[in-house]
């Protein structure tokens, strides 16, 4: 799989590391509560289809990417960066 | 048909004309007892535990493709009982002591063969890990010995005993662990629960759960409704998928497992080898063939099939171990869909939704469990109370804090 890097380019996933779905970057507020925060850490939507994800590049420019991706096929839809979607959502 | 050497030989003399279908290819009724979604081997073997064992005969498994087209019909066959944790180490015991009857209690070839386990050790904290895990396995029941570095070479002369980053030091050795014929365990198991009047409906998808005032009615089907007083999900790596159909979110990502055989050699490997620290393991099928494989992918997947830079990682942790593995020509790769949990450990248990049950987390690991598995689902589906040895396995367990982490890993699926 290519990653298509925002800044860097085509760049081949072994590159990264994986983290999993892309709602982690929303991490519930410290006073939410323990459940919002069981779910926060435990539950997944796990989709079969299409799946916003976190990618590191670790052996790269060590940003956090969110790929875009089908988990179906493994097709790569994006790539942006996750500041740039954290700071979208703020 | 009954199964046995006269009924072998009598075929054979008589032009193999004898041998009918393993079982029947019903049509869906309009409603059943028990209702189990997937046809996979637990699914399967829970079938026919529940008639067997709990006297469930209004029960059918519904399969959206062939029986055994999953991970059964996919995995690297290997069975064991070797886990540290209490929560986990009696129930992979169980399981262990159901393979080594189950061809007598299934009446079908299914190949079971202990010849054993080795996972290599190459330092003093792994041989102290291994120790406790070892002392962990004998006193829930189970076998264990340690091997020193001779003790290893004894059995295993054409290892790179050398390998500069992991010299082999020792080993952990499950005697009674083993391998057995994947397909032939969902077939035996199959052939049995039909033989008890469960009907095995296949190309059947289940597309939809039908729930009233909290409880579940029965199924939506690529073939109809069919209903049901209780329905046992058991669809392994689509776990999710299913029980998002309840409006579940499960702690499970689906992950993309790959393994490879090898053309068929002559007899060179006669036990199981892992070497976690390469993530390599292998055993050589009855065929011939060098069965082997590494890690998961290590990113959702739905797709059956992984990528290269795992293929060359597995082949490198081959390389490094058994160097002569290098001229055996690669016959076929193929990958399978793990539900990967976020503790590394499996869900047996009742839902939020009443008459609506998950078997589900297996991860890589779920071939060795299938007996332990489906009877301890049937006992859950059939008495309402956990099998004492699945009592740990909660879907509640992530909130109350009680997780079977063996790794230590934490809820990062693609580490467990
Ligand atoms: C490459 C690989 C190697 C492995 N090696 C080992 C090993 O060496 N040892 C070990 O212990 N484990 C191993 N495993 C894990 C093991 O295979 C699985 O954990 C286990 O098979 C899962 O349980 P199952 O047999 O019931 O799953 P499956 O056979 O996958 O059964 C699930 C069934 O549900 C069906 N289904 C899904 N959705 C629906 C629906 N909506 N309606 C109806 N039916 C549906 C599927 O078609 C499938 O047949 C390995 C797995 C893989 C992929």
């Amino acid at each position: 799989m290519l990653i298509p890097h925002p800044l860097l380019g085509l760049r081949d996933a072994q590159e990264f590391t994986y983290l999993g779905d892309a709602a982690l970057i929303g991490r519930p507020a410290p006073e939410a509560g323990e459940a919002a925060f069981c779910d926060y850490v435990f539950l997944r939507d796990n989709p079969a289809g299409i799946h916003r994800e976190l990618w590191f590049h670790e052996q790269g420019d060590r940003s956090w990417l969110v790929v875009t991706r089908n988990t179906l096929t493994h097709e790569i839809l994006g790539a942006e960066l996750a500041t740039d979607v954290a700071r979208r959502s703020a | 048909m009954k199964f046995s050497g006269f009924k072998v030989v009598k075929e054979a003399l008589t032009g193999h004309r004898g041998w009918g279908p393993l079982w029947r290819d019903p049509e869906p009724q309009a409603a059943y007892d028990i209702i189990v979604v997937g046809g996979g081997g637990h699914g399967l073997a829970t079938a026919f535990y529940l008639a067997k064992e709990f006297g469930q005969a209004r029960v059918a498994v519904l399969e959206k493709g062939w029986l055994g087209s999953g991970n059964i019909g996919r995995n690297t066959t290997i069975i064991r009982s070797n886990y540290l944790l209490p929560g986990n180490e009696p129930f992979y015991e169980f399981s262990m002591k159901l393979w080594e009857n189950l061809e007598q209690e299934t009446n079908f070839n299914s190949m079971v063969s202990q010849r054993g386990i080795i996972n290599l050790i190459h330092t003093d904290a792994q041989r102290d890990a291994y120790r406790r895990r070892g002392n962990a396995m004998r006193l829930a029941g189970a076998d264990a010995e340690l091997l020193d570095r001779e003790g290893v070479r004894a059995r295993l002369p054409y290892l790179n005993f050398d390998n500069a980053r992991f010299p082999i030091k020792g080993g952990l050795m499950q005697a009674r662990a083993g391998t057995a014929r994947h397909d032939g365990v969902a077939w035996g198991y199959a052939r049995g629960a039909d033989q008890r009047g469960v009907d095995l409906i296949q190309n059947c998808e289940v597309t939809g759960l039908r729930i009233e005032n909290g409880a579940v009615q029965g199924v939506e089907t690529t073939r109809g409704f069919i209903g049901a007083k209780k329905v046992g999900v058991a669809v392994a790596g689509s776990s999710s998928r299913v029980m998002s159909m309840a409006g579940m979110r499960l702690p499970i990502e689906s992950h993309v497992l790959q393994a490879f055989v090898s053309e068929g050699l002559k007899p060179l490997i006669d036990t199981v080898i892992t070497f976690g620290a390469g993530h390599f393991y292998i055993s050589q099928s009855d065929k011939g063939g060098l069965v082997f494989g590494g890690d998961i992918d290590g990113y959702n997947s739905y797709a059956q099939r992984g990528n290269l830079p795992v293929i060359e990682d597995v082949a490198e942790g081959g390389m490094a171990l058994m160097p002569m593995i290098g001229r055996a020509r690669l016959l076929r790769a193929w990958g399978g869909v793990m539900d990967m949990s976020m503790d590394g450990s499996p869900i047996i248990d009742r839902t939020p939704v009443e008459g609506l049950y998950l078997n589900a987390g297996w991860c890589y690991g779920g071939f060795k469990a299938t007996p332990a598995s489906g009877y301890a689902f049937a006992h859950l589906l059939a008495t309402d109370r956990p099998h004492e040895t699945a009592a740990a396995y909660r879907l509640d367990r992530f909130a109350r804090g009680h997780l079977i982490d063996e790794k230590g890993a934490g809820a990062q699926p693609n580490l467990h």
